[in-house]
């Protein structure tokens, strides 16, 4: 048995982000996913003599936004170069990619550890075209091609080896997805390949300070498999190491229905990617002003949020959590509280009714029908005492999400919600209750104090619930003191 | 073989950061051989019977003799020339525009159905 504690992890992930544009890196074609095979192709995606590529500026705009909000140096002058390499699903031969001058260079992803924060030193963030899809089992002679995804605007982003466990790699993903959803300059959905990571992994004995020799596994489609794939790859590096067996440099895949890794190719036989500028690209420049301008238009991120919410409006670090989450879910959030400062109210309704509703109908919070001002004016009402929580949130809120255009208070009172809480109605159904009830009343002078909440019960069934309960107790205490 | 083959590295001097070679110094790197030939080929998926490898290895020779002429002269301070034109900042607004049908997409291939470009099987299974 091999002794896994004389071990470490060394992990450095390449995570492929499909920028959210309307069109491709360098030409006019959808990016929409889902489309039916190569009808998302332009002559310049399919590589044909005489065509000639330009750059998207929105792309530029978005890898920027990734660059500030991970601390990167900003590269002022850039250039496109051409890794060139065989195969079927890259139509030019060559994939267009900013590998000699990455738009961000340095900088940090601060992830969360049970220790508390810590920093993943990030080598590079650049820019690069997709590649096309092959399927290899439509057809059992030949392998089909569709060229939808080629020359979509990907940004790639590359760590350091700093990450030391399963654990963190999963921590790191999902912060990343995160922040690029925060930006708003990718969906972050790992199936449909729109964020994509493959694990460069190493092992080596405690206390060595050179790295041991490194496997790269890909085809890490969800958040949690990059955390299976590097404990499964771990351990298998450890045992190799263990028996004395040499550690082949190879990139393996991760078989997902198994959990473990098998060879895909041996990296013996060193691509040669023969790197040179791309001609057909003019450069770009960035100018300080136009980075300040992406700089101010940054989004509040997750991180800061959550630093807010506790502070400012006292919420529990776990409904802060859960409500940065989405960056559309803390932005409806903050607009109920734009109107009502009952802050842990607003929280409640958002956790509460408006994520059970979204659950039950499977929908974002963009689908949600009812603008954030009338959950605050629906806080108001149960803040004024016109309803109880358990009525605004079952009866009111179905009906006002039927009507979502009327006013809760109108709502409420069509449908006889607004509860009594002027003396004048509630006391004569308390001296009746009473009068009903006169042994308990005697019973409840001579110390039995428990009976208060049977005549509360009452007098609320009298009023077919619509006694204000607290104003209802409130007159029994002092009509039974008497 | 030819010892003159080698770069004067001490004149590069890469612009911005990087690794960038110019054509020049990356072809001095190599000695024209039949080694080479097969790398190359290989990189390319192409297949020469022994004359051609011949032909081509002789071609070679020639191409890099000629660029290799530029090593004569003294660049020191010069920064590679990248573009052939001046022009920065050539971008595009982010519009869906200039797809073409998918017939037409597919015309020119040499195999396709009605859906997909078709290759040779790339995996083996």
């Amino acid at each position: 048995m091999t002794d896994y504690s004389k071990y470490e992890i060394v992990v450095g992930l390449e995570v492929h982000a499909q920028l959210q544009t309307n069109s491709k890196l360098f030409c006019g074609d959808s990016i929409a996913f889902g489309a039916e095979p190569n009808t998302h192709v332009s002559p310049i995606t399919l590589g044909h003599p005489g065509t000639l590529p330009k750059m998207n500026r929105k792309a530029i705009e978005y890898a920027i936004k990734m660059g500030l909000a991970c601390h990167c140096e900003i590269e002022r002058y850039n250039y496109f170069a051409r890794k060139n390499y065989f195969y079927p699903d890259l139509p030019k031969g060559y994939q267009v990619s900013q590998h000699t001058t990455p738009v961000c260079k340095g900088g940090y992803v601060t992830i969360d550890t049970p220790e508390g924060g810590r920093n993943i030193r990030l080598n590079r963030i650049h820019m690069e075209e997709d590649a096309g899809k092959s399927i290899h089992d439509a057809d059992p002679e030949n392998t089909c091609v569709d060229y939808n995804r080629a020359g979509t605007a990907l940004i790639e982003i590359v760590t350091e080896p700093d990450i030391t466990s399963a654990e963190e790699a999963f921590a790191y993903v999902s912060e990343i997805r995160k922040l690029v959803r925060y930006l708003e300059i990718c969906d972050g959905n790992m199936e449909e390949g729109s964020l994509r990571c493959d694990a460069n992994i190493s092992v080596r004995l405690k206390g060595e300070s050179r790295l041991g020799t490194k496997v790269e596994v890909k085809n890490l489609n969800s958040i949690r498999n990059v955390k299976r794939a590097i404990e499964f790859e771990a351990k298998r590096l450890m045992d190799l190491l263990d028996k004395g067996e040499p550690v082949i440099q190879q990139t393996r895949s991760f078989d997902a229905n198994n959990g473990t890794t098998f060879a895909t190719r041996e990296k013996e036989d060193a691509d040669d990617y023969r790197y040179f500028p791309e001609p057909d690209l003019a450069p770009f420049h960035l100018q300080d002003e136009f980075i300040e301008r992406l700089k101010q238009g940054l989004p509040v991120l997750h991180k800061e949020r959550i630093k807010n919410y506790s502070s400012q409006y006292q919420l529990s670090a776990y409904d802060a959590g859960v409500l940065t989450e989405e960056k559309a879910l803390a932005d409806f959030f903050e607009k109920i509280i734009e109107h009502t400062k009952n802050y842990k109210a607003a929280a409640n309704w958002m956790l509460g009714p408006v994520k059970s509703w979204l659950n039950e109908n499977n929908k974002e919070i963009g689908g949600f029908p009812l603008q954030p001002e009338k959950i605050a004016a629906v806080i108001k009402l149960t803040d004024e005492g016109k309803l109880s929580f358990s009525v605004a949130s079952t009866k009111l809120f179905s009906s006002l999400l039927n009507q979502p255009s009327k006013e809760p208070l109108q709502i409420a009172e069509e449908e006889n919600l607004v509860q009594q809480s002027d003396v004048s109605s509630i006391e004569p159904l308390i001296d009746a209750v009473l009068e009903k009830l006169a042994d308990k009343v005697t019973a409840y002078k001579k110390g039995k104090k428990g009976l208060i909440s049977l005549f509360v019960g009452e007098v609320m069934k009298q009023s077919k619930g619509k006694a204000d309960p607290k104003v209802t107790n409130e007159l029994l205490l002092k009509k039974l003191k008497s | 073989m030819r010892q003159d083959l080698r770069c004067h590295k001490s004149s590069f001097r890469p612009c911005n950061s990087g690794f960038l070679l110019r054509a020049s110094d990356y072809l001095c790197f190599m000695e024209v051989n039949d080694k080479l030939v097969d790398k190359l080929a290989r990189l390319s998926r192409l297949q020469f019977s022994e004359t051609e490898k011949a032909e081509i290895k002789n071609d070679l020779q020639r191409m890099i003799g000629f660029v290799e002429k530029l090593n004569e002269l003294d660049l020191e301070g010069v920064q590679p020339l990248l573009h052939m034109s001046e022009e920065v900042n050539v971008l595009r607004e982010d519009e869906v525009k200039g797809s073409v049908t998918r017939e037409e997409a597919l015309k020119n291939a040499p195999a396709h159905d009605d859906q997909f470009f078709k290759v040779p099987k790339v995996i083996k299974k």
